[in-house]
């Protein structure tokens, strides 16, 4: 297949935005091009050259600015641009994520992949596909209506036998055709796209072709890209937060084989060697003198909730009350209280931070796994004091992003050091650094407040949560990026983090809903910082209130599923996207795909070792709901739960590739589950303790379900309403998992675990808390 | 810096390093290889996985000078240019989301399957529950070493 750059040596045109980097096999991206000299200014996104290139054996690539982090979301927007355009998915390629080839559609993030930026996507393929045919039109004397067109293929309808390629319409040559659009979301040629009646393709199962490379090892990942004289950095990290640099012992390092350099500068400590075993050695052995703080940077882990309801918040808003909470709790028949908490969990990436940077020719070119490359690409050259024409991040695969990339050290400090030495720099972190120096979603401890009328209805509810939160770092920010903080280049004041309430659709009448930020002491230079993490709140939130909804269920003799519809049928008020009435549609699909026998929770007390047990949760984010259902066993001797089952119902509106779903809800439901059963970041008064797979435990093979039933609801239940569009359909899954198995645990045993994880000794000690009570068990 | 020669998917390598070095970064960095990947360094994680002497073995934490035997990667288990069948089925079950550990699930079901061609459900969890995933895509794991215990049964 020719490439974009060999069609610009034959046509002549200098579009200098496009002559980047030669692009051969997308998987393969742009590492292996020589460093071109720059510069590289921002492709325009209202060319529709800068999106799509026609070849001319017929073929076409996409341009967009997205990253993949495993989803999928490759393979969809090549299906819904090949449906627009109308050519054959395997006519085509797709080049995600480098900042001089493809235009800034910000990265992953926010699930918005499919949501927001495949519209503009489909809008370029539908305007390329117009302007095919009204060259085609041109070419053949007939009016564009009188032209059909399939797989890429123009021909007269009355005279098939008329028929031109768009590859020999177009091919070799460029478009030339200006698109409108106030920003990038917002491009749009003169077509319009498609009614959902007409895509083929979309909704249909493609195979993802990213993971033949993948299986076979030929992949070329961002960790690796070897460039000539290329060197190799280590971080050496304070050993206790807020530690202060006194002095640098070079001497300890300098006759170390390889060695080439120290660089330091406030915190900031690295060092650096011609082969990558010799620098994690020299890491290991350069003796730093450092002060500690004279204040502890934060309370042990074990005391962070105690910490956390005592502290005064650095944010408190004003609580949304919907009807009147207190004199519905005064004159209620019951009324239930709970606190729930759930620790840090870190993101704890598989493979640790890491990236390359090359300085040459004046320019600074960054390979990089980083999801947002162009927040990257702009950090970097802040952080330089750089043009932003000379900065850019060529985006290649590497392990799980979730958020954790999207504020990436690794490229910061790639670059950094690529400047100061002048040559190719490699760094990447060590397992023990990335597990404590992530970023962290933030612990949360909420109060929970239920009022039961006495037909056992709910008729108030009282959410407080308390986020550890204060100094989220952002997107590849250059003043909140780790090296920044360890050099002192810091914004005035840290950001002020977020708590979150429930997206609760129950008609619960009278409400009060209150978040609350609190601050650990140490907020700069610590390791116990936050980011986003899959859905950043929704997971603690969600555990809170819908195990309490669980509760409450309990509390009025109710069985769960039951006690659910009834507070989302009270009310027949709905938005645009009928969330209640696809809520009430997605907590049946699930009751009904998992053969749920109705009756209050717990379940009668069995007699033998094993207790059984199932739980659900709901929960939506923005327009897309899903409700999960987790069967346990629960191993009353030793505490320890296997989720046998999982299902999952799932509502995301139009579906483009229902596998590549499938497999996210299922790999996301584990990943909650995962932080439902392993996940919690510990630490002393000093530092963070958790440190590797052994000190910081994840979900493994030996936990794997029996069996996962995914139900692809995709549905308004109303026929008559229009199609739905698609609604980002990731980050929903992570929300009610936690809550699913604590109600399936509390389902199997009458015991309910109110602090995440639930491990062995965790669970094993509410057993036997809950027997010395005389509960159920 | 001493000589040390490996025996890698076939062919003899000699590289100049010093013996402690770990057999992962021989692997990636004098020879190339791209299956084998640091995860964690301390042989907790699986995503440096090669077999030697049909055992998967975590390169991360084995010094290059103790390797006698030949050593194989990812790349280097296709049969006559045609995918592992493991491979396949990891194709057909659409099994890895970011698939940076994918390597050492492939290579430590393949050892495991070399030892034990019919493995129960419990063997195949103790063989595989030290080698680690966070984007969570066990259940496929699941469904592909089933495909294949199934076919060669």
């Amino acid at each position: 297949m020719s490439s974009r750059r060999d069609f610009l040596k034959t046509s002549g045109a200098l579009i200098v935005s496009f002559s980047a980097v030669r692009i051969a096999a997308p998987l393969e991206a742009a590492w292996q091009a020589p460093q071109t000299a720059g510069p590289y200014p921002d492709p325009d996104f209202r060319q529709l050259d800068a999106w799509i290139v026609v070849h001319q054996d017929n073929t076409a690539t996409f341009y967009v600015g997205k990253t993949d982090c495993g989803q999928g979301t490759g393979t969809a927007f090549r299906q819904m641009m090949c449906d627009e355009l109308d050519i054959a998915y395997d006519k085509t390629t797709c080049v995600m994520g480098s900042t001089d080839t493809t235009v800034d559609q910000g990265g992953s993030g926010g699930s918005d992949a499919i949501q927001t930026d495949g519209w503009p996507m489909r809008r370029v393929a539908a305007e390329a596909r117009r302007v095919l045919l009204e060259m085609a039109s041109t070419r053949f004397g007939v009016p564009v209506d009188a032209l059909a067109v399939s797989a890429g293929v123009i021909t007269v309808k009355a005279d098939p036998a008329k028929r031109v390629t768009y590859g020999e319409l177009i091919g070799g040559k460029q478009f030339h055709v200006a698109l409108t659009g106030k920003d990038i979301d917002a491009t749009t040629g003169r077509a319009a796209v498609k009614p959902v009646q007409d895509l083929k393709l979309v909704g249909q199962s493609p195979q993802r072709y990213d993971i033949p490379a993948k299986v076979d090892g030929s992949l070329t990942w961002a960790v690796d890209v070897k460039l000539p004289n290329m060197v190799h950095a280590r971080n050496v990290k304070p050993p206790v937060a807020g530690a202060k640099l006194v002095s640098i012992d070079e001497s300890s390092v300098r006759g170390l084989p390889g060695f080439v350099k120290v660089v330091s500068k406030g915190n900031y400590v690295a060092v650096v060697c011609e082969r990558e075993e010799q620098v994690i050695n020299a890491a290991k052995r350069l003796k730093v003198n450092w002060e500690k703080p004279a204040a502890a940077p934060f309370p042990a882990s074990e005391d962070l909730f105690k910490y956390m309801r005592r502290a005064t918040p650095t944010s408190s808003p004003t609580p949304t009350i919907i009807g009147k909470p207190d004199t519905a709790f005064d004159s209620a028949a019951k009324v239930i209280e709970a606190e729930y908490d759930v620790p840090f969990q870190g993101h704890t990436a598989f493979g640790p931070a890491h990236a390359t940077a090359d300085p040459s020719n004046g320019q600074m070119t960054v390979y990089s796994n980083d999801m947002k490359s162009y927040g990257m690409r702009n950090g970097i050259a802040a952080f330089l004091d750089m043009p932003r024409d000379r900065v850019r991040v060529i985006w290649m695969e590497g392990p799980q992003g979730y958020g954790r990339t999207a504020a990436d050290d690794a490229g910061f400090e790639a670059a950094y050091l690529a400047k100061e030495l002048g040559r190719p720099v490699r760094v990447q972190w060590m397992r023990n650094e990335e597990t404590a120096w992530d970023t962290k979603a933030p612990a949360f401890a909420c109060t929970l407040r239920g009022a039961l009328d006495g037909d056992g209805n709910l008729v108030a509810f009282d959410y407080l949560a308390r986020a550890a939160d204060y100094n989220h770092v952002g997107y590849n920010e250059p003043d909140t990026v780790l090296i920044a903080q360890l050099m002192g280049t810091r914004r005035a004041k840290p950001a002020a983090g977020s708590a979150s309430m429930p997206g609760e659709m129950y008609a619960i009448p009278n409400r009060r809903m209150a978040m609350q930020v609190v601050g650990l002491p140490l907020a700069w230079e610590t390791p116990v910082r936050t980011g986003n993490l899959r859905d950043p709140n929704g997971p603690q939130a969600t555990f809170a209130s819908e195990s309490f909804i669980d509760e409450l269920a309990a509390a009025a003799n109710a069985d769960p599923v039951a006690f659910r519809l009834k507070l989302l049928t009270a009310s027949t008020a709905d938005d645009g996207g009928f969330k209640r009435a696809r809520s009430i549609a997605v907590v049946k699909a699930a009751a009904d795909a998992y053969g749920w026998d109705a009756r209050p929770s717990p379940k009668p007390a069995g007699g033998g070792n094993i207790l059984t047990g199932r739980g659900i949760a709901y929960a939506f984010r923005n327009q897309t709901v899903v409700a999960e259902i987790a069967e346990v066993e629960v191993n009353r001797t030793t505490g320890h739960v296997w989720v046998k089952r999982l299902v999952c119902a799932h509502d995301c509106g139009l579906v483009i590739n229902p596998e590549a779903l499938r497999h996210t809800i299922e790999c996301g439901m584990l990943h909650g589950l995962s932080r439902a059963l392993h996940e919690e970041v510990q630490f002393d008064a000093e530092k963070v303790t958790s440190v590797d797979w052994i000190s910081s435990p994840t979900l493994s093979y030996a936990d794997t379900p029996e069996k996962i039933d995914v139900v692809l609801v995709n549905g308004d239940p109303h026929p008559q309403r229009p199609d739905l569009p698609p609604y980002g359909a990731g980050e929903t899954i992570c929300k009610p998992m936690i809550a699913a198995v604590a109600n399936a645990i509390f389902d199997a045993t009458g015991v309910r675990l109110r602090r995440v994880p639930f491990r062995d000794a965790r669970v094993l000690a509410a057993l036997k808390a809950g027997a010395r009570s005389s509960q159920h068990v | 810096m001493s000589t040390i020669t490996l025996k890698v998917n076939g062919a003899a390598h000699t590289v100049d390093v010093e013996p402690m070095t770990p057999l992962l970064y021989v692997l990636r960095n004098d020879l190339g290889l791209r299956g084998p990947r640091f995860g964690c360094g301390l042989g907790q994680c699986g995503a440096c996985t090669v077999i030697i002497n049909g055992v998967a073995t975590r390169s991360c934490v084995t010094p290059a000078g103790n390797v006698r035997n030949e050593v194989t990667t990812l790349e280097g288990i296709a049969i006559n240019g045609k995918l592992h069948p493991l491979q396949q089925a990891w194709i057909d079950e659409q099994v890895p989301q970011c698939g940076f550990c994918q390597n050492g699930q492939i290579m430590t079901a393949k050892a495991l399957l070399d030892r034990n061609p019919h493995p129960t459900d419990a063997q195949i969890r103790e063989g595989m529950s030290r080698t680690l995933c966070r984007c969570m895509t066990y259940y496929r794991i699941q469904a592909a070493i089933k495909r294949v215990v199934k076919e060669v049964a």
